[in-house]
């Protein structure tokens, strides 16, 4: 298979980027300045992330578009307003999530935007639900995030009136005589926006985002940025055999829909009623050890309790980090908890998350 | 740094008597990124050429430090342990790792010059 590239390859190239194979796409895993220097510049003034790899997918409305949609994901579509986004999830039938995703009502058609792994499969399983095989992800737009606390300004330079946006909103801009769409959203914990827009502006917008301030970066920090805000990644966090009660994400599932049908509601709600074996967690070794992927965590004799789903050193939060998924009876906040790194059992506490302190603009109370 | 010694694990190693100073290389730093944590031998043990010695783990993953000769170690570089970031600074400097008594000093024979680790190196990461 052919790997592919964005429209951005030759821009992270020039910045001297270390590329990593991602979902099939060549991506900058970090730049010359490293992960962790990145990561602070994210969280102190204002970073740029290429996330063209993530699927677009643009459906336009027609009679009964909602309430299919509705059928796979657990989310309010009817009330959703125009230009709102919510974070949602398309749904299995066991009760797991194939993907999770961002779902916004545009003026005439929806916008899903898709973890890159995880497009294919979607598409195949929105088209079949929908019996629309002509549906295809846009494949001639950029997506650009702008993360930070200068990103605001940054961006408002660049584009007019950006800054207007409440969180979880988008609306219609314009850049070059093109049309683009900007959210005020993100996935690092930070304030920032997330832009749609042809492949053929984005090296010319990416470049006037750097000339005002911000700082092209890599994947490496968008994980260690995600995990210190306590935001699942797809394929390690979350996956087939998770639900979103089990990954305690049930905030997502909309309230006047937990009553109703849609794929896997059944295990939701007997989830939901019964309770979960187990549960989403923040874990905090007490030392710096770094807990990753797959770390088996043990009670306080011994017995296996749970697996660690990520985890890295959090350069804000200057501390080792990690989520996973522990038994319900010892999920509660500081039950002492056990970590197996390299054949030693290290102390550690379940903690709530997020592990760092959003900065959002509120607009929305529920995401 | 003429009497250092570079092993293919690219770990370095100065002689001073019948003591090493061994610490991780430059090269090895720029490969692993920014490294956050870092394990070193108890002071006292016995550690074999080639055997694990510790560990570094940067933000991307976690990698053994292996000893590039046998001793017992007699000095741990504790400001290593407290400030990761140091090795990343100057790793070929004041951020060694430990230092051991050597067992057979023969066995530095088995290690590479510096011009050599350079050609190695530059080999290995092309």
């Amino acid at each position: 298979m052919n790997i592919k590239k964005t429209a951005l390859y030759e821009l992270h190239k020039k910045h001297k980027a270390k590329f990593v194979e991602f979902a099939g796409y060549s991506m900058p895993i970090q730049y010359s300045e490293g992960i962790v220097k990145e990561h602070n510049i994210t969280r102190n003034k204002s970073g740029i992330f290429d996330v063209s790899h993530m699927g677009q997918l643009f459906i336009k409305y027609s009679n009964d578009i909602t309430s299919k949609l509705q059928e796979i994901l657990p989310t309010d579509l009817k009330n959703l307003k125009i230009n709102q986004s919510k974070y949602s999830f398309l749904m299995k039938e066991n009760g797991g999530i194939y993907d999770d995703l961002i779902i916004t009502r545009m003026k005439d058609q929806y916008m899903i935007i898709l973890n890159a792994a995880c497009k294919e499969n979607d598409l195949q399983i929105i088209r079949n639900k929908l019996n629309d095989q002509s549906l295809d992800i846009n494949n001639d737009l950029s997506l650009v995030a702008i993360q930070g606390p200068e990103s605001k300004t940054i961006l408002e330079n660049v584009v007019s009136n950006v800054s207007k946006l409440k969180f979880m909103n988008g609306e219609n801009f314009s850049f070059e005589n093109n049309e683009i769409y900007i959210t005020r959203s993100g996935y690092t914990g930070e304030d920032g926006f997330e832009i749609s827009l042809p492949n053929k502006i984005v090296n010319s917008f990416v470049g006037k985002l750097i000339s005002k301030g911000s700082t092209l970066i890599g994947l490496g920090a968008r994980d260690t940025l995600r995990l210190e805000a306590g935001l699942c990644l797809y394929g390690h966090d979350i996956n087939e055999n998770t639900s979103p009660v089990e990954a305690n994400l049930k905030w997502a599932i909309s309230k006047n829909r937990m009553n109703d049908n849609f794929t896997g509601s059944q295990k939701i709600k007997k989830q939901i009623e019964e309770g979960v074996s187990k549960l989403r967690v923040g874990i905090r070794p007490e030392t710096r050890v770094i807990a990753r992927e797959s770390t088996k965590i043990f009670d306080e004799r011994n017995n296996e309790i749970g697996k660690v789903t990520s985890g890295t050193f959090g350069p804000s939060v200057n501390a080792s980090i990690a989520m996973g998924y522990i038994s319900n009876s010892h999920s509660k906040t500081d039950t002492k908890v056990y970590l197996e790194v390299r054949g030693k059992k290290i102390p550690a506490n379940v903690c709530e998350l997020p592990f760092y302190k959003k900065s959002y603009v509120k607009g929305e109370a529920n995401v | 740094m003429s009497n250092t010694k570079f092993s293919k694990e690219h770990e370095w190693i100065t002689l001073d008597g019948e003591v090493g100073t061994i610490g991780i290389t430059k090269h090895a730093t720029e490969m692993l990124g920014d490294i956050v944590f870092a394990e070193l031998p108890e002071k006292g043990s016995n550690v074999e050429k080639d055997g694990t010695a510790g560990v570094v783990e940067s933000t991307k993953a976690a990698s053994d430090v292996y000893t590039p000769v046998s001793g017992e170690v007699v000095e741990i570089n504790q400001s290593i342990v407290d400030d990761p970031s140091k090795i990343n600074a100057d790793p070929e400097g004041g951020a060694w790792f430990f230092k051991l008594k050597l067992k057979d000093k023969s066995e530095l024979d088995t290690l590479m010059n510096k011009e050599e680790y350079d050609k190695f190196a530059k080999e290995t990461s092309a």
